[in-house]
């Protein structure tokens, strides 16, 4: 028994330590004066915070911040609001067309990205929409519905039928139902779907990079990339990883936030069982 | 309040399956009417039909004065209890039986009060602000109750309510839903299969098979009449015994003696003799009755019970075949239990003062007033044709 867990905690270790070794890194590296970046040690031989506040005096960094926040938690609520009504309706009722609606779903999701950014990036510029946070939403949309219809149905399918019957039996509208019984039981895959959605949008390169140029709409995956060196010779590596650190931050606190109501097990005692 | 009425109702799936056969029933207002049969035989689909939750293919359906055919669920005011309860687990006790006086609008005082009323009849005032999962089966079997009662609506639907409580809390439920029933006097459909209910709480029980309604009768006339061999079989427990009889000259010819055909019968040929276990009496106890046939039976097997003694017996007569016989089998699994061909087994149900002994033979006698006779083509009881 000992032995078992022992090795269990030794497994869980390697893990940590190869997951959490890169963030480390970054970390230091973002500490660290422009002098000792390159030095190769974990722990920074001097510590300062001259990246952070830098990134922050650059109007850049804060544009493209307030550009991500807004971009991706647009494109969350939206895309979440769809799913939910489309998987609700994948779940419960039968209707032609069905498998063919879940099969296409599943195809968009194959799709690789680059492949549409060039047409995209053409229409998009010949329509206006080319730089604007809408041109942006729509392709995360388009990506994340699927992986969102399908996590969502599944939990939808778990929640007893006769639950709704019963509303509705009790006088409630189908839409009474679906609001009072359906969505709060719900709510643990919908918090789920809303992150995973929230994280594609977040850390999203290839579009970003694609269909903006300016600050109106570019999002910080893409504002990193043409961050400025202090001189043309010079890597903005201190910068990079000072924007890096800071940007996973508010997926941190998503996750922190919502782990509490991603807990399974809120059907518990609807039915015997 | 209101009646219930089936004017040849059907419900016939997509696949073309008919789950419910032209189905004519009078429920009146106040009665508790039982649907039982085996799984499959209609029973739960014609009360999904009343509660608006199953579609109807064909007739008409109505709840008091109006046809609901096309009514949606909540529009028919009626209150459902469902075999799995049907909690709503994000929600207290309390919202769980207010839900439906809060959808319909009520106000927050005259919901507190008529969900603590219906607390105090179940028993559940100290529950109020508890959830679903922590409560015991009972218990929510109670909420599920509370749930129907509170909104005072025209019927109530039982889906078997109670076949997931165990059996000491099922025969304690039985008792209070009769109670809470009489207390009312709501119209009540309630669904089972399990025979015990249905003959201790209806007023009247429907007895379906394969979508057909059998017979709908008082429990008593169910069991002292039965129309045909399936309602004869379904009902009473242990259940009745069938073997093939011959009829002769007004006499029916048993393994174990002649009897009179009863007055009014006209059979002749291959029947099918129906005998229900406590028709049989020890005659060493008893002594001579009259219009009782005596006979030996080599008793193989005594069960004794404490309140009464079962003794099986072979008779030397055919296994009764039929498909009514058939699907009862399978209906309580003993569909694969080989039967002997050409030895039957029966039941007799004993006085518990009884000295039967297992391997040797008993004087019993047999009540032959009591002798059901069935036609082997089509099930029917003999004595009721007709009439």
């Amino acid at each position: 028994m000992d032995r078992k867990i022992g090795r269990w905690v030794a497994a869980d270790v390697v893990v940590l330590v190869f997951g959490l070794f890169p963030v480390l890194w970054i970390i230091s590296l973002s500490l660290k004066t422009p002098a000792t970046v390159a030095d190769g040690r974990l722990i920074p031989s001097e510590f300062s915070f001259d990246n952070y506040s830098g990134i922050f005096k650059e109007g850049v960094f804060t544009d493209a911040l307030r550009n991500s926040i807004g971009i991706a938690l647009i494109s969350t609520l939206i895309a979440v609001a769809i799913a939910a009504l489309a998987a609700y309706a994948i779940a419960r009722l039968e209707f032609p067309g069905k498998s063919l609606i879940l099969l296409s779903a599943l195809a968009i999701a194959m799709f690789p990205p680059i492949s549409i950014v060039g047409p995209l990036y053409k229409v998009w510029a010949s329509v206006g929409l080319y730089d604007t946070w809408l041109g942006l939403i729509i392709p995360y949309m388009t990506f994340t519905l699927p992986l969102a219809i399908y996590t969502l149905s599944a939990f939808f399918r778990e929640i007893p039928w006769e639950l709704e019957q019963a509303a509705q039996v009790d006088g409630a509208t189908p839409a009474q139902a679906f609001r009072k019984i359906i969505m709060p039981l719900a709510a643990p895959g919908i918090f789920t779907t809303m992150i995973l959605v929230f994280i594609f949008a977040w850390n999203d390169f290839v579009f970003a990079v694609s269909l903006t140029s300016t600050s109106a709409a570019q999002t910080v995956p893409a504002a990193i990339s043409q961050f400025p060196g202090a001189s043309q010779f010079q890597q903005p590596t201190g910068s990079i990883a000072a924007a890096a650190v800071i940007v996973t931050i508010p997926i941190i606190i998503m996750v922190l936030l919502f782990q509490r109501r991603i807990v399974a097990g809120l059907t518990a005692g609807a039915v015997k069982g | 309040m209101a009646g219930i009425q089936f004017d040849d109702v059907t419900k016939r799936y997509d696949d073309g399956f008919e789950a419910v056969k032209h189905m004519n029933l009078e429920i009146s207002d106040g009665e508790f009417m039982i649907l039982v049969g085996p799984s499959g035989c209609g029973k739960s689909t014609a009360l999904r039909m009343i509660a608006g939750l199953e579609d109807i293919t064909d007739g008409e359906l109505k709840i008091g004065e109006s046809v609901v055919n096309d009514k949606a669920p909540k529009d028919r005011d009626i209150a459902m209890v469902f075999q799995n309860y049907a909690l709503y687990p994000h929600m207290t006790v309390r919202d769980n039986m207010g839900f439906a006086l809060k959808i319909a609008g009520e106000d927050k005082g005259s919901i507190n009060q008529k969900v603590e009323e219906a607390a105090r009849i179940l028993d559940l005032s100290g529950h109020l602000d508890r959830k679903p999962a922590n409560l015991s089966g009972g218990q929510r079997q109670r909420v599920a109750m509370g749930r129907a009662i509170v909104r005072s609506p025209s019927a109530f639907l039982m889906d078997e309510p109670l076949s997931n409580l165990d059996a000491k809390l099922r025969v304690q439920m039985r008792t209070e839903v009769s109670r809470i029933q009489q207390r009312l006097g709501v119209t009540t459909v309630y669904v089972t299969h399990d025979q015990t209910e249905a003959m201790t709480l209806g007023d009247r029980v429907a007895v379906m098979r394969g979508g057909q309604l059998q017979q709908v009768d008082t429990p008593k006339e169910l069991y002292n009449h039965p129309r045909n061999i399936f309602v004869a079989g379904f009902i009473g427990s242990p259940s009745m015994n069938f073997f093939t009889a011959h009829v002769e000259d007004g006499k029916v010819r048993l393994p174990f003696g002649e009897v009179d055909l009863p007055q009014g019968v006209q059979a002749g040929g291959e029947v099918i003799a129906g005998i229900r276990p406590e028709d049989f009496e020890d005659a060493t106890l008893t002594g001579d009755l009259p219009d009782h046939l005596v006979f030996e039976a080599p008793i193989d097997l005594v069960e004794s019970m404490g309140s009464e003694i079962y003794a099986y017996f072979p008779v030397e007569a055919p296994v009764a075949q039929s498909d009514e016989l058939a699907e009862l089998a399978a209906d309580s699994g003993l569909a694969d239990v080989p039967s002997a061909g050409e030895e039957a087994q029966v039941v007799a149900r004993l006085a518990p003062e009884s000295e039967v002994k297992e391997g040797s033979k008993a004087r019993l006698s047999l009540d032959t007033t009591k002798l059901h006779l069935f036609d082997p083509s089509d099930g029917s009881n003999i004595a009721h044709r007709g009439g």
